[in-house]
């Protein structure tokens, strides 16, 4: 899995902290306790920032590698932030024979971005996603949690102006 | 006792449009007409004609609504909850007789489907534990355990001649004796819900639709090896099921059909979710329980079996959701009953995820041994706007293409070996003429490179190999020698990679260059792609007989490379062109074609 790293400065408060402490002390000692643990703290932070893999290590005594291991072995966690609108492309099979492929290039076009890439006012990042199981509507593309499908690439450009201020 | 119950899907593909708010809809509009102690409004799984959707559903009358929307609802609700009268337009039309509407039961889609694991979905509220009881829910695990021995439940279901759904046909019941013959203080029943074949959606379906039943049978798994814990191991991207999971899970433990002394025999098991991360080789089993242990979802040689040293290294089984979907009814209705149906080796039914280039989309249950023609035509309702099919794809990124010579052999586990693709999870896509099958094989290459877990170098590097020769074609610089190497190459991953990842890899190429090799020969030979899809090898070209001399397109082309005078036909400079396509785009008498 290609992840690409996030060089946007960590800030954190002290709420979030505590959360993710408290979690980890619930879960400590449990078998199998790191991927629950850092799939809460990527509710809790957005993303997984360098800095939340090492807390992660240190209070479970593992080496940050193997936490590092973990993160960028799986697709689910980001080590870079989401913007405002996440646009995900479905590239699963039955959107890509109905042209999804089309759709994402041209989305890369409008926003001047790659997949897992967030542009730099933060509003839009994108992700090309597998298969988020609406296949009956391919091809699909989403919104954060809207979806919107049957497209075509003429649909593509309206769809981002409704988010764009 | 309500005198009409309205059915709304609330599976993934009906929810994205929106049948959650249709719902709500139809309470506010019941209860506006205080029909609310009449009419009760019940949020289903799965109906399965996702192309149709959202799809709401009134008994008595069997009244099938298709594409509703919110705008729809108070019309349906003075029209037919009220005054009686079916909304005749949103009727699914074929289901529309002259005076009376067709049952479900009679249409295309329905009639050659047989729905056993699917037997709840979109009937029952996936939600309400007592709707699942009354359909004899948790009558299999009080059977069991109150009338079998362990080693009677393992032989029914071997004598059923149940085989793994995941993909590799594996026999289930041999897997559970396994399992049950070593003295372990612990053992473990998982699941495996990581469906990560794109454009398959069945398991994502049943755990949606019907949760409890995959809980029984686990349960049931449990007491057959000896095991009191167990893990359904979910894809995090499906917060639906896990969400209905959660609910299901503590039903019932509050029902005491979870948990210590269950129906009062001592049996004690329980059932904990573990969200998967997004790894495609999580899928194979020994990834999947190092997953389970929190690790990096790398596979690792076999033997041990996962029988003898699985999870946390103690005795394991683990089975598909669809499996445990068949376990129950098999209990109740006995393994002569399931082997009346399918064929010599694969007994019972198949769900499969129709999708792609076909009119119905969405989610059919037949029994082994249907041809690929009667689920593509009959069920499926054939291919739309008149194309022409061309092949169908199952199995995923480990399968492979079905061309049309194959359109009329009995689909089971054998024969799709036979003819080089597999079962798969069930996952079918359709394709048409349009489908170029060199980049279909790219795009499932593609898939694999990303997924390929790296830990052995025969799939790690071979397939990014396999990738670069496929693009290279696609771009019309291949040799001949390319394609021998291709090829070569393929059987070398196959043989020597560590897991069913690797092993199954190349399938797709090997497939469609066994079904389609005039496809690769034209892109390596006469460097056009038939079917019009890879961008190298495509030219536009204006039809001077459409062109109206416009210059709308040489106005939008970002390289000036189309020219002409007003009112006479442009010109497209292919050595200038970069075939972006927005020219076509554009054109408002569809004078430019791609070549």
């Amino acid at each position: 899995m290609l992840k690409r790293i996030s060089k946007i400065a960590f800030k954190q408060t002290e709420e979030q902290k505590k959360e993710l402490l408290d979690y980890i002390n619930a879960q400590k000692g449990k078998p199998g306790a790191l991927m629950p643990i850092m799939q809460k703290a990527q509710d809790i932070y957005g993303y997984l920032p360098e800095e939340v893999q090492r807390i992660i290590a240190d209070e479970l005594g593992i080496s940050t590698e193997e936490v590092f291991g973990v993160s960028t072995f799986y697709s689910q966690f980001a080590l870079s932030p989401k913007g405002k609108y996440n646009i995900s492309i479905c590239l699963g099979t039955a959107c890509y024979v109905k042209g999804s492929g089309d759709i994402l290039n041209k989305v890369q076009e409008i926003l001047k971005i790659m997949p897992e890439e967030c542009s730099e006012d933060g509003q839009f990042s994108l992700t090309a996603c597998r298969c988020v199981g609406a296949c009956g509507l391919a091809p699909v593309l989403m919104v954060n949690d809207e979806v919107y499908g049957r497209l075509t690439v003429n649909d593509v450009e309206g769809i981002l102006n409704k988010y764009k201020n | 006792m309500f005198r009409s119950n309205v059915l709304v899907c609330g599976g993934t593909g009906c929810t994205s449009s929106h049948s959650d708010k249709i719902a709500d809809k139809l309470e506010e509009e019941i209860k506006a007409n205080g029909l609310e102690f009449e009419v009760n409004v019940i949020r289903t799984g799965c109906f399965g004609l996702c192309e149709l959707g959202p799809i709401v559903v009134v008994y008595p009358e069997g009244s099938f609504y298709s594409r509703v929307t919110v705008e729809d609802i108070p019309e349906l609700v003075s029209e037919h909850l009220l005054k009686g009268r079916i909304l005749k337009r949103l009727l699914f039309q074929e289901t529309l007789a002259e005076d009376t509407i067709k049952s479900l039961a009679e249409t295309d889609f329905y009639k050659k489907q047989k729905r056993i694991a699917l037997h709840n979905c979109g009937v029952i509220n996936p939600e309400v534990i007592e709707e699942y009881i009354a359909m004899d829910g948790y009558q299999a695990l009080g059977k069991v355990l109150t009338e079998m021995t362990p080693e009677q439940v393992i032989q029914v279901i071997k004598d059923s001649g149940l085989r793994g759904r995941g993909g590799g046909g594996f026999p289930t019941g041999v897997k559970w004796e396994l399992a049950a013959k070593p003295q372990s203080d612990q053992k473990y029943v998982c699941c495996n819900a990581d469906e990560g074949d794109p454009g398959a959606f069945m398991d994502r379906s049943l755990l949606e639709g019907d949760p409890h039943s995959i809980l029984e049978a686990m349960a049931i798994a449990g007491y057959a090896i000896g095991a009191s814990q167990g893990y359904i191991y979910v894809r995090a991207e499906y917060p639906i099921a896990v969400k209905r999971l959660e609910i299901a899970i503590k039903q019932a433990r509050e029902y005491g059909l979870l948990g210590e002394n269950i129906f009062d025999t001592g049996f004690n098991f329980d059932i904990d979710l573990r969200l998967g991360a997004g790894a495609f080789v999580c899928g194979e089993e020994t990834a999947l329980l190092t997953s389970i242990e929190g690790k990096r979802g790398e596979p690792h040689p076999r033997p041990p079996f996962p029988a003898i040293k699985g999870l946390f290294g103690k005795p394991t089984i683990l089975n598909n959701v669809e499996t445990y979907a068949n376990i129950t009814q098999i209990i109740l209705n006995g393994a002569d009953w399931f082997k009346s149906m399918g064929t010599e080796k694969s007994k019972g039914t198949k769900v499969f995820a129709l999708g792609g280039k076909i009119k119905h989309t969405g989610l059919v249950e037949v029994p082994m041994g249907t041809t690929l023609r009667e689920i593509v035509e009959e069920i499926g309702g054939g291919i739309p706007n008149g194309k022409k099919f061309k092949a169908a794809q199952t199995g995923g990124p480990s399968g492979g293409c079905i061309s049309y010579e194959n359109f009329d052999i009995p689909i089971d586990y054998n024969n799709l070996i036979d003819i080089g693709s597999m079962m798969g999870s069930g996952g079918l896509i359709v394709m048409d003429e349009t489908s170029c099958m060199v980049d279909i094989a790219k795009f499932f290459l593609e898939f694999t490179v990303d997924e390929s877990c790296g830990k052995c170098t025969p799939c790690r590097v071979g397939t990014k190999r396999l990738l670069e020769i496929l693009t290279k074609i696609t771009e019309g610089k291949a040799t001949m020698e390319d394609l021998d190497k291709l090829e070569s190459l393929c059987y070398y991953i196959k043989e020597n990679s560590l897991c069913g990842l690797g092993q199954t890899a190349p399938n797709p190429v090997l497939s469609t260059l066994k079904c389609f090799k005039d496809e690769y020969l034209a892109h390596i030979v006469d460097k056009k792609c038939p079917a019009g899809v890879c961008k190298s090898l495509l030219s536009y070209v204006i039809d001077p007989a459409k062109c109206k001399g416009c210059s709308l397109c040489s106005r939008v082309c970002p390289v000036s490379a189309i020219s002409g005078e007003i009112k006479k036909p442009f010109v497209i400079d292919q050595s200038k062109c970069i075939k972006c396509g927005t020219c076509m785009d554009k054109c408002k008498f569809n004078a430019i074609e791609k070549k």
